[in-house]
């Protein structure tokens, strides 16, 4: 099938700034794919121009296969959510759903036939009749929705839509945009700045930093290979540990020496294959530093560490401790027995390494 | 603890006498500065009801002894204004049909303007609202004649039309900024979202921005006619017989004398020549402090 949305060299210049640079995206019908990364990376005006709302200044961009690259944003078959919901202050919950439909000339009867779909689907039906003032935020986000669900588009657009919402309202609204997504099929763009919505909604994410595309990938692919030293650091709460560390070659496998400042150098082996030059920064997900005993497989090597700070959260312990002159995260199981101040015997999975240049940052295996 | 709570009480009784002292010096003082500003009315209003022999005898400041609307009836349609005398009528309608046109011509433009500028940002627009802006602070003075010039070019000079043409031209500068002022609020998001709804400009102004705009069109309203119809100059300069506004009337009427001078009949023009921007105020007055403060507080 043709990608429903397909981003061809996208430049975006405002004045002499280069806002976007060389974005290449294609989605495929049925894809939920996010757009993250820091505020002030470019995500939102990259929304802006799918939906039309901004001239793009180099590059194509199609939907539904159609050349869409100098198309209004009203016939490029689009729907829109935005963070404020930007509902029509003046108008009924029911007008502001139905206005796009009135705007292009829908008969009545369908109008209403889908206002009736559409608020059933959302839950919505008594507020019908009510001003967006007298609506909460979540409710004012359910319209929003409405709004954008009965367009019926090619393509959804999603404007950090749960930003403005409390944090247990929007842990319940992300499900019910997941379900949404996987009832209707639909295809969504969905911009966020929070990286554990990316990871939950997304079937496909891009990493942007200061307009330029940093990684294209699943979940799955960002999380565990993050193509540079930005990307593991962004994706990931507790973010990845990223420790300088000295490698050399022994036989197939390679060393790794990571300086302490107390006691003596750390020794790990990865057993992989892999050609790295000898200043090497080493990233580790904390899930992936175990308590020893707890962690089997063939890559997990034990060294006893000693810890600097234990932080309980509940369903999991987290353990500091000083290697190669940064605090590295352990995420060990709830029970464990660590102190601060003593001395622990740590279980790291080194099949799980990820190692980046230390000059540019660029992801070396 | 009893006794220790006594002074206490003691001092704060002491502070709610000195508020409501306080208080009551201010009310004091309010009123006599409403008295102030309300006595040249009321001799206004008592002298219209006196005859000219009362006022002749009577003080300034005394009640008519025996009230008679006659000076009304020669104000309105009686009183000579140079050779003609037929009263006030045709000038106040000339005024009204001066102010109204005007009034809803320079409020729209000045919205559509309005709305542009806040929420259409084009290369430029900040530049041309600046230059907007500078003309709410041109003098009347400056622009007497090359208006005069212009209008005499389009051919409307000395016309109720070229009247009209003045008060919208020099009304834009304040009720594009008022609009401005008041777009500039609401979020870029609602245009946004209108546009990908499919409504294109004029739809969006209509459907979405317009019935937002009460509170700031009763303030333009307010503004644009009492500017109106108080202006004097613009009157004057671009009138001739026939199609001056009632300020202008007015002004002949009390400068034009035979004789006896009639204050009674002067003051009753006067008073009818301010009726419809009073009663404006009246009617719309609460909109106007609310439109002023609106945006401030969210809806």
């Amino acid at each position: 099938m043709a990608p429903i949305l397909d981003i061809n060299n996208l430049y975006k210049n405002y004045g002499a700034t280069e806002v976007l640079k060389d974005i290449n995206i294609s989605i495929e019908p049925g894809d939920f794919l996010v757009l993250v990364g820091p505020s002030g990376c470019g995500k939102s005006t990259l929304l802006n121009c799918i939906a039309g709302l901004e001239e793009i200044t180099g590059g194509t961009l199609s939907i539904g296969g159609k050349d869409m690259t100098h198309v209004s944003p009203k016939d490029r078959d689009i729907a829109m959510v935005f963070q404020s919901y930007a509902l029509y202050p003046t108008m009924s919950v029911a007008k502001n759903i139905t206005f796009g439909m009135k705007v292009r000339g829908v008969d009545q009867a369908t109008q209403n036939a889908k206002l009736k779909d559409v608020a059933s689907l959302l839950q919505i039906e008594p507020l019908l009749n009510r001003r967006p003032s007298q609506l909460s935020g979540g409710q004012r986000q359910r319209v929003a929705m409405g709004r954008a669900l009965v367009r019926d588009p090619k393509l959804f657009l999603f404007d950090e839509p749960l930003s403005n919402l409390d944090a247990k309202l929007r842990v319940e609204m992300r499900t019910e945009i997941k379900k949404l997504h996987q009832t209707l099929d639909a295809s969504i763009v969905y911009v966020t700045h929070d990286q554990i919505e990316a990871m939950t909604l997304a079937t496909k994410i891009v990493v942007l930093k200061g307009g330029i595309v940093q990684q294209i990938g699943s979940p799955a692919e960002i999380y565990n290979n993050p193509a540079n030293l930005f990307v593991a650091d962004f994706m990931g709460s507790p973010a990845m540990n990223l420790i300088p560390a000295q490698a050399s070659k022994t036989g197939p496998g390679t060393q790794i020496a990571i300086a302490r400042e107390s006691g003596e150098t750390l020794v790990l082996n990865d057993a992989r294959d892999l050609s790295l030059p000898e200043d090497v920064i080493l990233g580790l997900r904390p899930e992936d530093i175990a308590e020893a005993g707890f962690r089997a497989g063939d890559g997990v090597q034990q060294a006893a560490c000693m810890v600097d700070m234990v932080e309980p959260a509940g369903a999991d312990t987290y353990v500091v401790s000083e290697l190669g002159g940064k605090q590295v995260t352990a995420r060990l199981h709830a029970e464990t027995s660590a102190q601060a101040g003593q001395m622990l015997n740590l279980a790291f999975d080194m099949s799980k390494v990820s190692y980046f240049a230390k000059e540019t940052g660029e992801r070396l295996n | 603890m009893t006794d220790l709570s006594m002074p206490q009480t003691q001092t704060r009784s002491q502070s709610a006498t000195g508020k409501i002292a306080l208080r009551w010096l201010l009310y004091v003082l309010l009123g006599l500065f409403a008295l102030y500003y309300l006595m040249p009315l009321f001799v206004m209003l008592t002298t219209s009801l006196k005859s000219l022999e009362e006022i002749r005898t009577g003080s300034l400041i005394s009640l008519p002894r025996e009230v008679s609307f006659d000076a009304w009836k020669t104000a309105w349609s009686g009183a000579c204004t140079g050779i003609q005398c037929e009263g006030l009528r045709p000038y106040f309608w000339n005024s009204v049909l001066i102010a109204v046109p005007a009034v809803f011509l320079s409020t729209l433009i000045g919205a559509l303007n309005g709305y542009v500028v806040a929420q259409w940002r084009f290369k430029g627009a900040n530049i041309i609202f600046s230059l907007m802006l500078f003309g709410c602070f041109i003098p009347f003075q400056v622009v007497l004649l090359p208006m005069a010039r212009l209008l005499g070019m389009m051919g409307i000079a000395g016309t109720i039309p070229g009247l009209i043409f003045v008060h919208v031209i020099y009304g834009l500068g304040f009720t594009t900024l008022f609009f401005r002022n008041y777009y500039v609020t609401i979020p870029a998001e609602l245009t946004k979202a209108a546009r990908v709804d499919g409504a294109g400009f004029l739809r969006i102004f209509w459907s979405i921005f317009l019935p937002l705009s009460l509170p700031i069109i009763v303030v333009t309203v307010i503004w644009q006619f009492t500017q109106i119809w108080n202006d004097f100059l613009f009157g004057v300069s671009f009138s001739q017989a026939g199609t001056q506004p009632v300020t202008v009337a007015l002004n002949n009427i009390v400068n034009s004398t035979t004789g006896v001078k009639e204050y009674n009949v002067d003051m009753a023009a006067a008073i009818i020549a301010g009726l419809p921007t009073l009663l404006v105020y009246v009617v719309a007055g609460k909109y106007f402090i609310r439109g002023l403060t609106a945006g401030s507080v969210k809806g």
